[in-house]
Order: structure tokens, then C-alpha cells, then sequence
């Protein structure tokens, strides 16, 4: 049998969402348990920088988090049922029972497949940005950051910071379009101040709005790349790390395995919550990225609200009911700016590897409508990511969702699996 | 800042306390891990989901170097 811990809250997901919602919790004096797989609270956005540490306000969340709040960091979720998780951490499992559970399972980044994104030195513009915070060497380094949305920005700003010689910025929606969307920031003050702020911070670096990036070049590792622009003119540029990515997309492996209704979010998926952040599974709450892409403000806002309802104190989150819907407003207004032009989806060559971890090329999929005829014969998605990756891809490129999960949620060692088999209900034989 | 020595594919390195085993394993020249068809791979997501990081640390493999902090003698394999 396993050790089996309970909490009044649990709460999956040390971000802004996590914490904010974590911390409320503690103030009613519930037992809380804070998870996340990641050494170091924070999430993605308040990531801890090994040079510069984090942001303030991520360090002021944190230790008061760390003062009432029972932190799981480096703890990984493998298996849920109704009231119990468990998690795996270093070499052990527990499970973790609880009477209320908040979901801020935040967002992966959307990856979109290109002829030679394979290569190293090619990853995520959110994921060179974390990688450079968890120090890896960039000083010197050329580096172009593609894709869109203000991810970007913040991703070449953090560059910029750690010494990378940035090469440019690749924007593929329209200047046009960006333009239309800077000049309406004035109505949102406080992001106006973050965005001009950004700017100087990355003052001299070339802009490429409107074009792409839509080859990376080398043999061992990334040599150049080949940009294009709206025309469909292409150029290269010489670079030793390219960071692309084009926007991102909420994490919903738990809600759905709890039975958490989803809903449509663009071409992916994001947990249906009603105005108090309740699930459609009772006693199972979700806030931030999970119910579709808002921010760090919304996120904050609705882990605050899911906290004072799951703690029976509904009426208190009340007047941050009009503050979370305006922070919803402006995600909104940034995901219609950045809105991803045609061309985006159709980068991929036939040989273009979709699924990185079988190695499975585009053309392979042809003819395929469902995940699960695809997976039964070239092996697509069954790699570690468990379809993480070429799922997002596929239902982005407009192929066919990522099919149906099952534990266990992430790859999980034998003696967990076989512990589980035991003490839980066995996860039985799916399609 | 504290400096904590670690070994990769056997080449002793010293790097910051707190850095990642992925970051710590782009000063080395050795790796970079294949793919199943023999492609090289590096870090990708950088944060726990694609697992193209993986690498054998302290004996126990399919570690997601990403999500590893570095420790004092720690002995890390990248393509194992």
C-alpha cells in the first residue's frame, strides 16, 4: 500500500493560478497541498531565473505560500480518481486524497512542425526562454525568436538579459494587424506600461512582423534559417538557436481524466468552468490557462475566486468576478491580434517529422481522420510526449484530435504502476 | 555564486547551483541523444512535456533533464 496523505485543498499547478488560489485556501486554515513537477514553484511565467532569480511579485507569492501551504514541488501527477491522486516524487508514489481540487494546470506551448524543427538548437521561443532562465548557455549566441504572439517579446527581452545576440524577432501575424492592436492598448493601462517596457527593453532588435520562419538548416544542429516573408520572398539568416513558437494551448490531461467537461478552444481544448471556476465535476474547480489561454491576471483572479468558493465563501469572491471578466476581455482581444494566418498550418513538407517521438514524417498520416487508426499503424503519439506535441499539431493542421487519455498521465515508474493496479480501481483496457 | 561538479558521459563539469541538467548538458559536446531513427535531438519545450531531453541520471533512466537541478556528483549518461 501506498502512503496516502489527505488535503482540505489540493491544488495542481504552482503558478500564478495555483498559488493565488493556494494561498487564499491556507487563509481559512485548511490543510492545503500545493503540486508541481517543476523543481521550483513559480510555473512558466514566474519562473525562477538561476542568474536573476524571479520577479517580485512571484517571490512575494511564493514565500507566502511556502509559510501556510504544503509545497509538492518536483511531484508529478500519474493517476487520478475521484477524491485521491497520486503523484510520483523522486523515487516514491503517494497518493494524495482530497475534498476540493483546483486545477492550474496552465498551458504548453503550441509547437508547429517545419522542415528541419527537429534539429537541435531549434525549441520553443517560451521554451529557449525557460531553458536560458535554467541556465543554459545563450551568451553570445545568435538567436532569432519566431512564431507570434507577446510571447515573443518577453522570450527575446529574457535573451537579450542573459547576453544572446538577438538576430530578430519573427512575427507572422500582420504589421497591420500588430499595429491595429498597439494602438488600442491605451484602454488597458497596465499592459500598455508592460509593453512599452518590453520595447525598450529590446530597443535595436529587428521586427519581422508578417513573416515566417519556414526552414531550419544544418546538419548536427541548427546552422541557418530561411525566412519568409507576407510576398512569400525568402531570405536566410545565419543563427545558432531558434526559438518558435505560435502561442499556446491549456494542459487538460488531468481535467479529463477526472471527467471534467471540455470545451472547444480554437483547434484544442480547455476545461468548461461556470463564473466560480466549478468544473462540471463537483468538488473539482479549474482556473487560469486550463480554461483557455488569459494570462497571469486572470489567472491570479480565478485562483483567488476557486479558493473563497471551494472554502464556502463564495460571496467573496464576488467583486472579482467584473476584474477577472476584463482580464478574459483583453486575452481575448490578444488572441484576434495575433490569430494564426493560413500559411502557419502548411510549413510542413511530406517528410517533415510530425511525431518526434516515433519519428513519424506528415505523409506517413495521410488519409487518417481519427488518433487511434493513426497511432495503430505508424505508431504516431506513442512516443513519451504520449502525443502531447503531434497532437496539438495534428488538430492544429486540421488532421484529427489528439485521442481520448488514460493513465497514466506521463510516463510513471513500474513500481507506481504496479502499486496502482492495487490500491485504485484498475484503469481497465481502453481503446 | 555557489558551483556545484557534476559528471556528463564521464567529463567533469562545474556549473551555477540551481542550473538545469539540460542547460548543464549544452556545455558538453558529447550527445547530443538520437531519436528512434537515429536523428540528433536536444531540449525542445524546455518545460516538461516532450520529453526530448531525456537523459540516464544517477543510473535511472528517462530523466527529463529539464526538470532536473544539478546536484554535486551527480553522473549523467545523455544517450543512454
Amino acid at each position: 500500500m501506498l502512503e496516502r496523505r489527505h488535503y482540505e485543498v489540493l491544488v495542481v499547478g504552482a503558478g500564478p493560478g495555483g498559488l493565488a488560489a493556494a494561498c487564499i485556501a491556507a487563509t481559512y486554515g485548511k490543510r492545503v497541498g500545493l503540486v508541481d513537477m517543476q523543481p521550483l514553484p513559480g510555473g512558466q511565467v514566474w519562473r525562477h531565473d538561476v542568474a536573476y532569480g524571479a520577479p517580485r511579485a512571484a517571490r512575494r507569492a511564493i514565500a507566502r505560500a511556502a509559510a501556510g501551504v504544503e509545497l509538492l514541488t518536483g511531484a508529478q501527477v500519474v493517476d487520478a480518481e475521484r477524491g485521491t491522486l497520486r503523484l510520483e516524487r523522486g523515487g516514491d508514489a503517494f497518493d494524495a486524497g482530497h475534498d476540493a481540487l483546483i486545477l492550474a494546470t496552465g498551458a504548453r506551448e503550441l509547437l508547429l512542425p517545419f522542415p528541419g524543427w527537429t534539429l537541435p538548437g531549434v525549441s520553443g521561443a517560451g521554451g529557449l526562454q525557460a531553458l536560458a532562465k535554467q541556465g543554459l548557455p545563450v551568451a553570445g549566441k545568435r538567436v532569432l525568436v519566431a512564431g507570434s504572439g507577446p510571447l515573443l517579446l518577453a522570450a527575446a527581452a529574457t535573451l537579450r538579459k542573459h547576453g544572446a545576440q538577438l538576430l530578430g524577432i519573427v512575427e507572422q501575424a500582420p504589421r497591420a494587424q500588430v499595429m491595429r492592436f498597439a494602438r488600442g492598448l491605451w484602454r488597458w493601462p497596465a499592459r500598455a506600461a508592460q509593453a512599452l517596457q518590453l520595447q525598450a527593453q529590446l530597443a535595436g532588435v529587428p521586427r519581422f512582423d508578417g513573416h515566417c520562419v519556414v526552414a531550419a538548416h544544418g546538419r548536427d544542429a541548427l546552422e541557418g534559417v530561411e525566412l519568409e516573408d507576407a510576398d512569400g520572398l525568402r531570405r536566410r539568416i545565419d543563427c545558432d538557436l531558434l526559438g518558435v513558437g505560435f502561442g499556446l494551448l491549456p494542459n487538460v490531461e488531468l481535467a479529463a481524466l477526472l471527467g471534467c467537461a471540455l470545451e472547444p478552444h480554437g483547434a484544442h481544448q480547455r476545461v468548461r468552468v461556470d463564473a466560480w471556476q466549478r468544473s462540471s465535476v463537483d468538488g473539482v474547480y479549474a482556473v487560469g490557462e486550463a480554461c483557455g489561454i488569459g494570462g497571469l491576471r486572470s489567472a491570479w483572479l480565478e485562483g483567488v475566486i476557486a479558493a473563497h468558493v471551494a472554502c464556502g465563501q463564495p460571496q467573496r469572491a464576488q467583486a472579482l468576478l467584473r476584474r477577472r471578466d476584463r482580464a478574459r476581455r483583453f486575452a481575448a482581444a490578444l488572441a484576434q491580434a495575433f490569430a494564426l494566418q493560413p500559411r502557419v498550418r502548411r510549413l510542413a513538407e511530406p517528410d517533415t517529422l510530425i511525431c518526434r517521438c516515433e519519428d513519424v514524417p506528415l505523409a506517413a498520416l495521410d488519409g487518417y481522420t481519427d488518433a487511434r487508426a493513426a497511432k495503430l499503424a505508424t505508431r504516431c503519439g506513442m512516443g513519451a510526449c504520449q502525443g502531447r506535441i503531434c497532437g496539438a499539431v495534428l488538430a492544429e493542421l486540421g488532421r484529427f484530435p489528439r485521442g481520448g487519455g488514460r493513465p497514466p498521465l506521463f510516463p510513471a515508474r513500474l513500481a507506481t504502476l504496479a502499486a496502482l493496479s492495487e490500491s485504485f480501481e484498475s484503469p481497465g483496457v481502453q481503446p | 555564486m555557489n558551483r556545484v561538479t557534476l559528471r556528463i558521459d564521464g567529463t567533469p563539469l562545474q556549473v551555477d547551483a540551481g542550473t538545469s541538467v539540460a542547460a548543464a548538458v549544452a556545455y558538453v559536446r558529447s550527445g547530443p541523444r538520437r531519436s528512434c531513427s537515429g536523428q540528433p535531438r536536444a531540449p525542445f519545450c524546455g518545460m516538461g512535456v516532450c520529453f526530448e531531453c531525456r537523459v540516464r541520471i544517477d543510473g535511472v533512466a528517462q530523466q527529463r533533464a529539464c526538470l532536473a537541478v544539478v546536484r554535486e556528483g551527480m553522473e549523467v549518461v545523455t544517450d543512454a
